[in-house]
């Protein structure tokens, strides 16, 4: 098998996916749905996972610039500008990766090898587009909330956890924060959420709707789903940062 | 009334089926039967569109399935209801839900008048007060029949049903033949099951297909069946000592 087919297959599935709807009230309630189980549900790692990362940044930061040179504020811009930049869009679209592309193609791919695709296609019913369409809507939809929120967060357990370690001083770390900052910024990394939840959404449905086989290979599926996410999310973040930062 | 033309698949080296020709008539009861293995199954999702054949031609109504577009193809599907051989239920939704399913995706009807038909379905294939479980919850046996009821709320034009009574006690078993045979001459259904089960076949076969590595080994009524000198399928049909008993009684040679 080689790339070339896959990307084809690909290509082809992603048509399929956004033919005309059959109904779109239908498709609109699984699209809520899929909101609540992809992204809602996600809403706890990705709390935790920020906290702790934008304490760890700040400390980092500090104990690796501890020099009289480097003015106070510099550790609360640079914990800014990690998180907002490349922490949340980036680390936490891998992290979802994990998390949504496994539970998606281990979704569909147990769907395929228990033929409730084939019930779907003989009923007439475009299967791809209504098991895929609504998880992508779903995830671009949800995904900037929950990178925004990261954000926050980051950047509040840094001030958290510099302030209550003593390693920055409150006002200095805000000061940091508030410090030259570009809305551009946001908009760029919530451009790659976006596009980095695309990628998770249709490379793990695409490898779980062409599972083959039984449960074994369910499994299989679902990590490959990861892995290939990874791959897609690191060089998109290379393509986007590219074209929208340089 | 479907028609099989020359019907051939392989899988790879394989070839599951090969060259089976066959007329499915509306408003009887056609069954397909083999031992395990013979491509029963994959010859029924060829005639459905689920494999692609490479050899031969399916006709709805004379018109061949595979040469249809995209929309001619959803517009036949949507008159088919069929039975999976692994019941292929929803897993994320209830009983209900299940057998709405199809009704909610193209019927026209307000929700009460989907959950009525859906109940009239469930209650034929006596499933009743089950509605709120999942498959999960089921047993086989009741799978099986909550997908039978999926399969005909739409009233399909064609119906098939692979392996319909597996893991059924035998009265049951009976009630879904019945079911099956009901349906069929009250809607005129073009219906094909696929069956290992004798007794179903004794009960309910009409025009009877007998499928052997992938061929069309013999053909005909089940009175032709019990008096068939064909080797192959007297060794499917009587392995059984109640089949050989019913043999026995009717011709009076072993
Ligand atoms: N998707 C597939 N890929 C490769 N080989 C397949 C596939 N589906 C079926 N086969 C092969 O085709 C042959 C016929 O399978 P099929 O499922 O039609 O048997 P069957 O007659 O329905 O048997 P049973 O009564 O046990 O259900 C088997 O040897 C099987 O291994
Ligand atoms: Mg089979």
């Amino acid at each position: 098998m080689n790339i070339l087919y896959h990307i084809g297959r690909y290509v082809l599935l992603l048509r399929e996916t956004f033919a005309r709807p059959e109904r779109l009230s239908l498709y609109w309630s699984r699209t809520v749905e899929e909101m609540d189980l992809l992204g809602v549900k996600s809403l706890g790692i990705v709390a935790l996972l920020s906290a702790f990362m934008g304490a760890v940044i700040t400390i980092q930061t500090k104990t690796n610039i501890d020099s009289p040179l480097i003015q106070a504020w510099v550790v609360g811009f640079a914990t800014r500008q990690s998180t907002i930049l490349e922490f949340s869009p980036t680390v936490i679209s891998l992290i979802l990766a994990g998390k949504v592309g496994s539970n998606i193609a281990a979704e569909i791919g147990s769907m395929r090898v228990k033929e409730q695709i084939d019930a779907l296609d003989i009923m007439g019913v475009n299967s791809a587009g209504y098991l895929i369409l609504p998880k992508i809507v779903a995830t671009m939809l949800i995904n900037p909330f929950l990178i925004m929120i990261s954000m926050f967060l980051g950047i509040f357990g840094g001030w958290l956890a510099g302030v209550q370690t003593g390693v920055v001083v409150s006002d200095d770390f805000i000061m940091g924060i508030q410090l030259g900052f570009k809305p551009y910024h946001v908009v760029y990394a919530l451009i790659k959420t976006v596009v980095f939840a695309f990628i998770i959404t249709t490379v793990s449905a695409y490898q779980g709707y062409y599972t083959r086989g039984g449960t074994r290979e369910v499994g299989i599926s679902s990590t490959r789903a990861v892995v290939y996410s990874d791959v897609m999310i690191l060089l998109a973040n290379l393509v986007l940062t590219q074209a929208l930062l340089l | 009334m479907i028609v099989v033309e020359g019907l051939g698949k392989r899988f790879g080296d394989v070839q599951v089926i090969d060259g089976i020709d066959a007329v499915f008539q509306k408003g009887r009861v056609n069954q397909i039967i083999g031992r395990s293995g013979s491509g029963k199954s994959v010859m029924a999702k060829c005639m459905v569109g689920l494999h692609r054949p490479e050899k031969g031609r399916v006709l709805y109504e004379g018109r061949s399935f595979h040469d249809m577009d995209a929309e001619e193809k959803r517009g036949i599907r949507q008159r088919i209801g069929m039975l999976f051989q692994g019941s292929a239920l929803f897993d994320s939704l209830t009983v209900i839900e299940n057998v709405m399913f199809p009704l909610r995706m193209f019927g026209l009807m307000a929700k009460s008048e989907m959950e009525d038909r859906a109940h009239t379905c469930l209650k034929r294939v006596s499933i009743i007060d089950k509605d709120q479980l999942f498959p999960a919850e089921l047993s086989g046996g009741m799978q099986k029949r909550v997908g039978i009821a999926r399969a005909i709320a739409m009233n399909p034009e064609y119906l098939f049903c692979d392996e319909p009574n597996s893991g059924l006690d035998p009265q049951t078993s009976i009630v879904i033949d019945d079911l099956i045979k009901e349906i069929t001459e009250e809607f005129g259904t073009t219906t094909i099951v696929i069956t290992h089960d004798m007794n179903s076949v004794m009960e309910t076969g009409e025009h009877i297909l007998f499928i052997h590595k992938g061929r069309k080994w013999w053909e005909g009524t089940r009175e032709q069946l019990l008096r068939s000198d064909n080797k192959e399928l007297n060794e499917f049909v009587f392995a059984g000592s109640l089949m050989r008993e019913v043999k026995r009684s009717l011709t009076g040679e072993e």
